[in-house]
């Protein structure tokens, strides 16, 4: 990705940010601007509490380009508290997660590109030790 | 002095705002990997020889100044709750921030929601830049600049392999939301630092690892300039270290604070809470911020604290603050630093090494 492609998405990425429908309340993540459930016009801002439980996961032994120092590592579809499904990396994990695990969402570095490119940060999910409060 | 009673400010060496300041909201960080120094020792040392600390903090392969600052300070936002769009500085102190060219305080600030009305800054003096960006933060509010400033301490600090420095170089630290007294959870009664160019430590551009001059990190470094500001400190409030429930000291080790504390009459008992470097590390520019962290978790109203720096090049910080009431509710509505202290994954020099960059393997 170029770095104004990273640029965009800082607010969902650092904040988990993501729209609420005005007209059928529902919790968009990522945001979209159409409410996915209704197909009306949904720009507020929401931004989501990071908690949530895994849906499924993966463990990536052979990792895509950008992300070869951290593996093996876990990746997981999140079902989050507000209703959204998203899919992130696992962190902090000793052993392997289990399906329904609670999680909390922190901010990591996600990828670093190279020694002179720029170091992107983004959401990661740990085991829930501390729930947002 | 002014007919014997205060000093007018433009006279005296303490410096005080113009109103009441404090401690809003407070949050620590500390990743969850140890390594214990008996590795360090196993590996470069045959086991043979005593260690400085029972074991150090480790950051994970995705973590660094930024990521350990955000968390810090959404604890700190978590026991403000205050909205962090009203924070008007983010200034984050660290001699490990990830970017020698592009501010860590504006990815922090992004990240907390404090971004785009702020200003936004990083800290350096080795190991003290977290108390001097307290300091500014005090004067920045003190001064009616502004209602709330973040100020940070946060290291990963660098440690080269085999070096005694190895041992102890660790990773956390802790973030202080300043602002008005009569919302602070402690207000701080005044500050003084101590400065001297002396080559004790340092890390020239572009080196992975510091240099530092063995013995010479003592007595004309560390102990000069902690016990002089200590001094100089309680003889201007005209205070004695019994005046003080708790002390807390910048920590390289163990052995360092407790020998400055006791030449100082601080007793045992009042630097027992902030003292955490036998079981963290030296977390550098982190250091004195996480140990006042862990104190107040369980400080109670009415007490009075000292707490003091170091950053080497030389210099240090003393601030003393006294406990207000606010800090009963605000003390569990984040997770304490004892908390982050009892999470711990025990690793081995192999597991270390990867962590931390040691190994080639390109």
């Amino acid at each position: 990705m170029e770095v104004s492609q990273h640029w965009r998405l800082n607010g969902q990425r650092y904040q988990l940010q993501g729209e609420q429908c005005e007209h059928c309340g529902a919790s968009i993540f990522p945001p979209r601007d159409v409410c996915p459930d209704c197909a009306e016009p949904a720009q507020e801002v929401y931004t989501f509490s990071g908690n949530g439980t895994v849906y499924s996961y993966t463990t990536v032994f052979d990792a895509p380009e950008g992300y070869e120092e951290q593996a093996p590592y876990h990746v997981a579809l999140i079902k989050l508290d507000e209703g959204p499904m998203l899919t992130a990396q696992l962190t902090d994990m000793d052993g392997d997660p289990e399906i329904g695990m609670p999680v909390e969402m922190v901010t990591r570095k996600l990828r670093t590109d190279g020694d002179d490119g720029m170091i992107v940060y983004g959401y990661k999910f740990r085991k829930s030790e501390f729930p947002v409060r | 002095m002014n007919n014997g009673s205060q000093p007018k400010q433009e006279d005296s060496l303490l410096q005080r705002p113009l109103r009441d300041v404090g401690i809003v909201g407070y949050g620590a960080y500390l990743p969850r990997y140890r390594l214990p120094a008996e590795e360090v020792s196993r590996v470069w040392t045959g086991g043979q020889g005593g260690t400085p600390i029972q074991e150090k903090s480790v950051p994970g392969l995705d973590e660094d100044v930024v990521t350990m600052s955000i968390e810090a300070a959404r604890n700190a936002l978590a026991r403000a709750q205050i909205d962090p769009t009203k924070i008007r500085a983010v200034w984050v102190g660290s001699e490990s921030h990830p970017y020698a060219v592009k501010p860590t305080s504006t990815i922090v600030a992004e990240a907390i929601g404090a971004a785009p009305h702020t200003l936004a800054a990083d800290w350096e003096f080795a190991c003290k830049a977290g108390s001097e960006a307290m300091q500014a933060a005090i004067g920045f509010v003190g001064s009616g600049m502004a209602n709330f400033a973040l100020s940070i301490g946060m290291d990963t600090a660098q440690g080269r392999p085999g070096d005694a420095l190895e041992y102890t170089a660790a990773a956390g630290g802790a973030a202080y939301l300043i602002g008005p007294g009569e919302q602070s959870l402690a207000i701080f009664e005044a500050t003084y630092s101590f400065v001297t160019d002396t080559p004790d430590f340092w890390r020239r551009a572009h080196e992975t690892y510091p240099s530092h001059g063995d013995r010479f990190t003592g007595e004309p470094a560390y102990f000069r300039h902690v016990v002089s500001a200590a001094e100089r400190m309680l003889e201007e409030l005209g205070a004695e270290p019994s005046d003080f429930q708790h002390a807390v000291f910048h920590q390289p080790n163990v052995k360092f604070p407790s020998r400055a504390a006791k030449m100082l009459g601080f007793q045992d008992e009042q630097i027992k809470v902030g003292l955490l470097a036998g079981r963290v590390g030296n977390v550098y520019a982190g250091s004195s911020l996480l140990g006042l962290s862990a104190v107040l978790d369980i400080a109670k109203p009415g007490d009075r604290i000292f707490m003091i720096s170091y950053g080497s090049g030389a210099g240090s910080d003393a601030i003393v603050m006294r406990v207000t009431d606010q800090i009963v509710d605000r003390q569990n509505r984040a997770p304490k630093t004892e908390d982050y202290i009892s999470r711990r994954s025990e690793i081995d020099y192999a597991v270390y090494s990867r962590f931390r960059g040691k190994l080639q393997t390109k």
